[in-house]
């Protein structure tokens, strides 16, 4: 007896060299192009590095943060384009997830009633998550153009403006212009996770609330919504830890203009175009933190709730 | 009760006609733009006028787009390589070993993913300059890999996990090693989910644009995100539509076509990276 056991927990002692043998390149991968440009991006924020010569710098503290010169705030945090951009980053998240969300759940809703067609239509809806977001901007930004743009022509043409509109030029709606083109283009995503919640819910609960007689949307309110929760807090979580670190879509409809500048934007354009790493890095590290507290949070939280469910 | 359930169905395929409507029409524009030549790419018809090829050829003619395409394949497919090897082996011993520190291990690589990819862009730059990688191709299959692989590992894991026990036991009774039991006996059982997995992945490695236009410098090295990004005209004010809207319209397609050839894998493999995870 004891002989077996020596000999299963040995074996068992190698089958865990194995895993991390296993697990090994994959670490190394992750360590190379995860962590360590990570760290290096965090250190950079302490220091004056500069694009043209990044191996010459100094390193100053907290001065790309904040720092006082006679008698004059500098740095990220008095830099009042940086909290533009916070805002503006804040309020696309907000904005875009909401929309997606009510979307979303309406297109999930009709692709879980059964109709002749439906496999095609939810191959149709699937397109615009599969067009590249690049494209997605630049088809837009020509359906938008203030003088050959489609969608002024169709606006024109029923009188619901009068002029031409430069959707992606005039600052009050070139962000609406930007959370336009995100929630057509990832609203099939949210709607497919949410389809996926739907589809889990047994039909019992609706044969009982059917025989009862009770209304579709007192269904959906005491029924649907409530089950459908975990997926739809799920979906929510990681749209809006996506839509965070927005650069893309911003970057190609309206470029770097100062207006619709999102966080990862006036990063980029501090690090690159500017030169200046420093800033660049911390400006990048402030959004890591961000989104890293966030996920912290989330993860903790839904720890709590999916136990059992989430690491097996 | 009858008119009641008719116009019920006729609600609903009204509605399905405006979300069809919706999805469709964008790019249905964008082709039928691309196909306009001359003056009449500025006609805001809906009905396709002026049919041509003149746009595409532009496309091709006025920049290396055909290298830009090759350039975009070329990196996509070596990161969904590289991504499933290194994420087949992590995910065996992820999800086939119990040893203390899995589950924070799986969190911490889940993490990752949620990296914003401009927090690894100065840290990475220097990376790529020390290699001696820039302005070049591996610069973009090595930073590509933080986008693919944290997914790869995490959904080939949950899938790993609902396999039978049986399976290895038997396996090591026989005095198999690890190595052959991935390649005998998982291998084969995964197939499905790599090609749920792989094609997510190429899909992210052929739409990535950050590190593709901070990495590289020249038209010859650019990616088709990229590519398309920069195109310009004249001036800033005048930009190429129809030669744009080919573009588009030409890396676009065999995308399309992947996605409604592989429609329940691909929904299969989001559901599974979310909703388990």
């Amino acid at each position: 007896m004891v002989a077996i056991d020596a000999r299963g927990s040995r074996l068992k002692r190698e089958r865990v060299r194995t895993a991390w043998l296993f697990l090994s390149p994959m670490l190394l991968v992750l360590a190379v192009v995860a962590a360590w440009p990570l760290l290096r991006t965090i250190w950079f924020g302490f220091t004056d590095a500069n694009l043209s010569a990044l191996g010459q710098w100094r390193f100053i503290g907290l001065d790309n943060y904040l720092a006082r010169y006679d008698g004059e705030w500098f740095g990220l945090l008095a830099d009042p384009h940086w909290w533009n951009a916070v805002t503006n980053t804040l309020w696309f998240t907000f904005v875009s997830v909401a929309l997606e969300t009510v979307f979303g759940m309406i297109v999930a809703l009709v692709l879980h009633t059964p109709f002749s067609g439906r496999g095609l239509v939810r191959a149709a809806v699937l397109i615009p998550w599969a067009i590249p977001t690049i494209v997605s901007a630049k088809m837009w930004s020509w359906m938008l153009n203030d003088q050959f743009g489609v969608i002024n022509a169709m606006l024109l043409a029923v009188g619901l403006v009068d002029a031409p509109v430069a959707w992606t030029a005039d600052p009050a709606t070139a962000m609406w212009a930007v959370v336009a083109v995100d929630v057509w283009k990832t609203t099939p995503f949210m709607a497919l996770l949410l389809l996926a919640g739907l589809q889990m819910i047994p039909r019992d609960c609706y044969e009982a609330a059917r025989i009862d007689g009770v209304g579709p949307l007192r269904v959906f309110l005491k029924i649907t919504l409530p089950l459908l929760r975990p997926a739809l807090i799920v979906a929510v979580v990681f749209r809006g830890l996506d839509a965070l670190r927005v650069f893309d879509l911003i970057y190609v409809i309206t470029s770097n203009s100062r207006t619709t500048m999102s966080m990862s934007v006036y990063a980029r354009q501090q690090l690159v175009d500017f030169q200046e790493v420093g800033i660049g890095s911390a400006a990048s590290t402030l959004l890591f933190l961000v989104i890293a507290m966030l996920t912290v949070v989330v993860l903790t939280a839904g720890r709590v709730e999916l136990s059992g469910r989430t690491v097996r | 009760m009858k008119a009641d359930k008719l116009l019920r169905r006729a609600g609903l395929y009204l509605l399905v006609g405006v979300i069809v409507m919706y999805s469709v029409f964008p790019f249905y524009y964008a082709v039928i733009t691309s196909l306009r030549s001359g003056s009449a790419i500025f006609s805001t018809s809906i009905v396709p006028s002026a049919i041509g090829l003149d746009n595409y050829a532009a496309t091709f003619a006025e920049q290396p787009f055909a290298r830009n395409i090759a350039n975009s394949v070329v990196v996509s497919s070596v990161v969904v390589l590289a991504s499933l090897f290194l994420a087949t082996t992590a995910a065996y011993a992820l999800a086939r070993v119990s040893f203390r520190g899995r589950g924070l291990l799986l969190l911490t690589i889940l993490s990752v993913s949620m990296f914003p990819q401009v927090a690894v862009l100065s840290g990475m730059f220097e990376l790529v300059r020390w290699l001696g990688l820039y302005n070049s191709l591996p610069a973009l299959m090595l930073s590509n890999m933080i986008l693919t692989l944290p997914f790869t590992v995490w959904v080939l894991t949950t899938f790993m996990r609902e396999l039978p026990k049986e399976l290895e036991e038997a396996a090591i009774v026989d005095g198999a090693g690890d190595w052959v039991i991935v390649r005998r006996v998982f291998l084969p059982l995964l197939g499905p989910a790599l090609v749920t997995t792989g094609l997510l992945a190429f899909i992210a490695a052929w739409n990535e644009f950050l590190f593709a236009l901070t990495f590289t410098l020249t038209n010859e090295q650019r990616t088709v995100p990229v590519a398309i990004a920069l195109i310009t005209g004249a001036s800033a004010r005048e930009l190429p539509w129809g030669r744009l809207m080919a573009a588009s319209v030409i890396v676009t397609v065999p995308l399309i076509a992947l996605v409604l050839v592989f429609q329940r894998r691909i929904i299969a493999g989001l559901t599974a990276g979310a909703i388990k995870g």
